[in-house]
């Protein structure tokens, strides 16, 4: 019997507003709100809304044989109450279908796991105490922001109690073996580890449109044979939730796709799981050694797009070193600003490799050039620290 | 005394200094009782025209196609004269060039020879550093020789700045018979390293200077380039320093938010100005005193490599870029800032370190500046030397009382600097022109 995993990242970053020199010192509202509000209105009305409501029926139609699981971060959920409480509410009629599994992750879907394990431990020790709060569940399974997978942190998360964790199923790491098997971590084989099949996941989230792919159009019978053809135990289908009416537009027909999907592949015999029941279901077949840290973003399918060059390195070292002045402040002012300055996103803005994958980059990106966002963000960092030594 | 003068911008609509220094040149020239009709393409109308004329080149008709109008010939000649990589002058489209052709190898008439108004032609100059700049140089040559048509007798003497208006400059001359001035505000040598200078300017330069009656040089320095690098006779060159004027400052004084010390660099990010030099010298003094903070205003083609030069030192959290700063926020960064600082590596003359000191912020400026010829309370350093740098940076923001020695000898002194000093000066050059061609 094979089981398809499916699992979606919910995030949207909190985008800073273009912060002068001689605003230092003087004003302390970082945040572009108008920018914030319409991108989570935009998003909420093109996806959160209909993806829910259409994955709740689907749900509420096949009496519990359609599951999946979702990693909602702080920052997103702090977005939804501020811009769009009824997609915060629509999450919530889907942890009670019992069909759906929150992960547990880092709650600014921070880089916080490359800088230190305190560090990390702390973000993610915030996301648990979110999820319980807001959808009244405590996750037993981890995803790493951009899913950044290592030894180093596979033990960290053991740490924390996670039975399972989601990895990049990278060919550099893989070699020859496949993603659709249950492994374990190198240290000591009791972290799970389900590996994202990158081929199949990037047919929905990326080619669905493409009319110039060989594929197109992609029809779910065409995707349900595809799956059910996988050799392995399982195939894990990991993407971001905006996939599902913003980088695929409803015109794509992505939501009919996604509408049909269910049926075919339960047509196939093949059954659907969240991430826990697919670990908990399954036997690992073998350990994955990961020295370095990997993620699924880019070909390189590495750190690169984050801390790949000396701005980001340098906006990276100096945010870090503020964290034990926030720990000593103990303000929620301060606290609130330390999560949003960690949101992956500001690095991202500060990549300069723009070869393949530049259109992604350019896509998400609200500067002109990597140069200005790093001017913005150490600009407002300035500040944020200023302030913070006035505290201290 | 009247003088027919070249520029290429004005107040209010400038790019550089060039057209804050004609201004209060203009202005210091009327107190010397000097008349002055100023050309330059492109006018806007809502320049300060209170003592001085400004000619519009864009407004002018060159009947250059009028061959019955006497010099017409002469003009076209003086054209041929130029040489530029154009054959389009004046300007036509290729459709345009391609009739006149025909009709030329049809009547062996050459365009500009026809008869009557309709070849009476407005040409529109951009007025700005523009691609196409050897063709509006050329062109405003072409008005130029126009106007001083138009205007003759109404001259003694012309007054060309920069290489741009030079042809024009040249130009006028030939028309009229009147003694050339013209005036480096920078030379090649300035604009880049001198083994990558671009030689059509050079060259443009070089023959302006050559064919005028007398070279005023804003500082010793560029006198010195002259002479030494464009071979042109030291009796004919002189050195006049630029002043500086300032504009009634009635701008609040801004709220500081920062409580560090601010040492400022202001102007383009480019090779010429020095800005890595500066980057070196505050990674020296951060790792002394923490509470300074760096800032960087302007932009420029090094802008990037600076700021990724400031990351890898590890500093960004305490130097900071402004981009561009425009009106009021270059005055603002000004009354911010402990220290200025201007590590230009080749500077002819420097106005920035005046305004500076006029805000009562004590300068340090490089050793390779025209400027520090003048300035007594000024701290000066070779541009390479960081040590230095970072050494004055450190003893102006750490010892105060040194700080309000040089903020308040400094003010005395740049107030001393008047256009209307220079201006007797630039007159006196205008009366050895006016000698020699008698």
């Amino acid at each position: 019997m094979k089981t398809v995993c499916f699992y979606f990242q919910v995030h949207q970053p909190w985008r800073l507003k273009t912060y002068r020199f001689f605003q230092m010192g003087n004003d302390h509202n970082y945040l572009d709100d108008f920018t914030n509000r319409a991108i989570m209105q935009k998003v909420a009305r093109e996806c959160y809304l209909p993806m829910n409501a259409l994955l709740l029926s689907l749900i509420e139609e096949n009496k519990g044989k359609i599951k999946c699981s979702f990693s909602i971060t702080g920052s997103a959920v702090e977005q939804f109450k501020a811009y769009a409480p009824e997609v915060l509410e629509s999450f919530k009629r889907l942890a009670e279908t019992g069909c759906v599994e929150f992960l547990g992750e880092t709650y600014s879907h921070s880089l916080s796991s490359l800088y230190s394990v305190d560090e990390f431990k702390q973000e993610v020790k915030l996301h648990t105490q979110m999820l319980k709060e807001e959808f009244g569940v405590k996750p037993t399974a981890f995803r790493n922001t951009e899913l950044i997978y290592s030894d180093e942190i596979a033990k960290a998360v053991e740490d924390m109690g996670f039975k399972t964790m989601l990895a990049e199923g990278a060919k550099h790491i893989l070699g020859w073996k496949s993603p659709n098997f249950l492994y374990s971590d190198a240290a000591d084989n009791k972290l799970r580890l389900l590996l994202r099949n990158y081929k199949l996941s990037d047919d929905i989230a990326f080619r669905f449109s493409n009319e110039g792919w060989p594929e197109w159009p992609l029809t779910a019978d065409k995707f349900a044979q595809w799956v059910a053809e996988e050799n392995g135990d399982v195939v894990n289908l990991f993407m971001d939730y905006e996939t599902f009416g913003e980088h695929q537009k409803a015109s794509t027909g992505i939501f009919d796709f996604m509408k049909a999907l269910p049926a075919a592949l339960l047509d196939k015999g093949v059954e659907f799981a969240t991430v826990s029941e697919a670990s908990k279901r399954l036997q690992p077949v073998a350990v994955l050694h990961c020295p370095y840290a990997m993620s699924w973003a880019d070909e390189e399918r590495d750190v690169t797009a984050w801390l790949g060059n000396d701005l980001q390195n340098e906006a990276f070292s100096k945010l870090y070193a503020l964290a034990p002045k926030v720990k000593k402040a103990k303000n929620r002012d301060f606290e609130y600003v330390w999560h949003f300055m960690q949101n992956s996103d500001h690095f991202y803005y500060m990549a300069t490799k723009w070869f393949s994958d530049g259109d992604v980059h350019s896509y998400f990106n609200p500067y002109g050039s990597a140069y200005e966002a790093f001017i913005n963000y150490m600009n407002v960092l300035a500040d944020f620290e200023i302030e913070l030594n006035k505290l201290q | 005394m009247r003088v027919l003068m070249f520029g290429w911008e004005f107040p209010p609509h400038i790019a550089g200094g060039l057209g804050t220094a004609c201004y209060g040149m203009t202005q210091g020239l009327a107190r010397n009782d000097v008349e002055v009709i100023f050309v330059m393409p492109k006018a806007s109308g809502d320049e300060d025209q209170s003592f001085v004329k400004v000619v519009n080149a864009s407004d002018i008709e060159a009947r250059y196609c009028d061959s019955s109008i006497e010099g017409a010939d002469d003009i076209m000649r003086k054209i041929s004269f130029i040489h530029i990589d154009s054959n389009m002058v004046p300007y036509i489209s290729p459709e345009e060039w391609a009739t006149y052709r025909e009709g030329y190898e049809r009547t062996g008439k050459k365009f500009w020879e026809r008869q009557g108004d309709s070849w009476t032609q407005r040409y529109t100059f951009s007025g700005k550093y523009g691609a196409n700049i050897m063709e509006e140089v050329a062109r405003y040559a072409v008005v130029a020789a126009e106007v001083a048509r138009q205007l003759e007798g109404q001259f003694d003497v012309i007054h060309a700045h920069d290489w741009l208006t030079y042809y024009a400059g040249i130009a006028a001359k030939r028309v009229s018979g009147k003694p050339l001035v013209v005036h480096m505000h920078a030379t090649s040598f300035d604009r880049s390293s001198s083994d990558n200078i671009d030689t059509r300017v050079y060259e443009i330069e070089r023959g302006g200077m050559a064919a005028a009656d007398m070279v005023i040089a804003v500082s010793n320095l560029t006198r010195n380039i002259v002479i030494n690098k464009y071979n042109i006779e030291p009796e004919k060159v002189v050195a006049v320093h630029n002043a500086v004027q300032f504009a009634e400052n009635d701008n609040p004084l801004p709220v500081r938010g920062v409580d560090d010390k601010i040492v400022t660099f202001l102007g383009r990010i480019t090779f010429q100005k020095g800005p890595d030099y500066f980057i070196e010298a505050a990674a020296k003094v951060l790792k002394r005193v923490p509470n300074v903070r760096f800032v960087m205003a302007g932009s420029g083609d090094m802008m990037n490599h600076c700021i990724r030069r400031a990351a890898q030192l590890g500093i960004s959290d305490r130097f900071h870029f402004t981009g561009f700063l425009k009106g009021d926020d270059v005055q603002k960064m000004f009354q911010l800032s402990d220290v200025y600082v201007m590590p230009s590596v080749s500077e002819p003359f420097g106005i920035s370190p005046l305004e500076a000191m006029r805000s009562n912020v004590p300068t340090i400026i490089s050793k390779q500046s025209g400027v520090a010829e003048v300035l007594d309370y000024a701290v000066k350093v070779d541009y390479w030397d960081v040590d230095a740098m970072a050494d004055a940076i450190y003893g102006l923001i750490t010892y105060p009382a040194l700080a309000k020695m040089f903020s308040e000898k400094g003010m005395e002194e740049v107030n001393s600097l008047k256009w209307f000093n220079a201006a007797t000066k630039i007159k006196d050059v205008y009366q050895q022109a006016i000698d020699k061609c008698k």
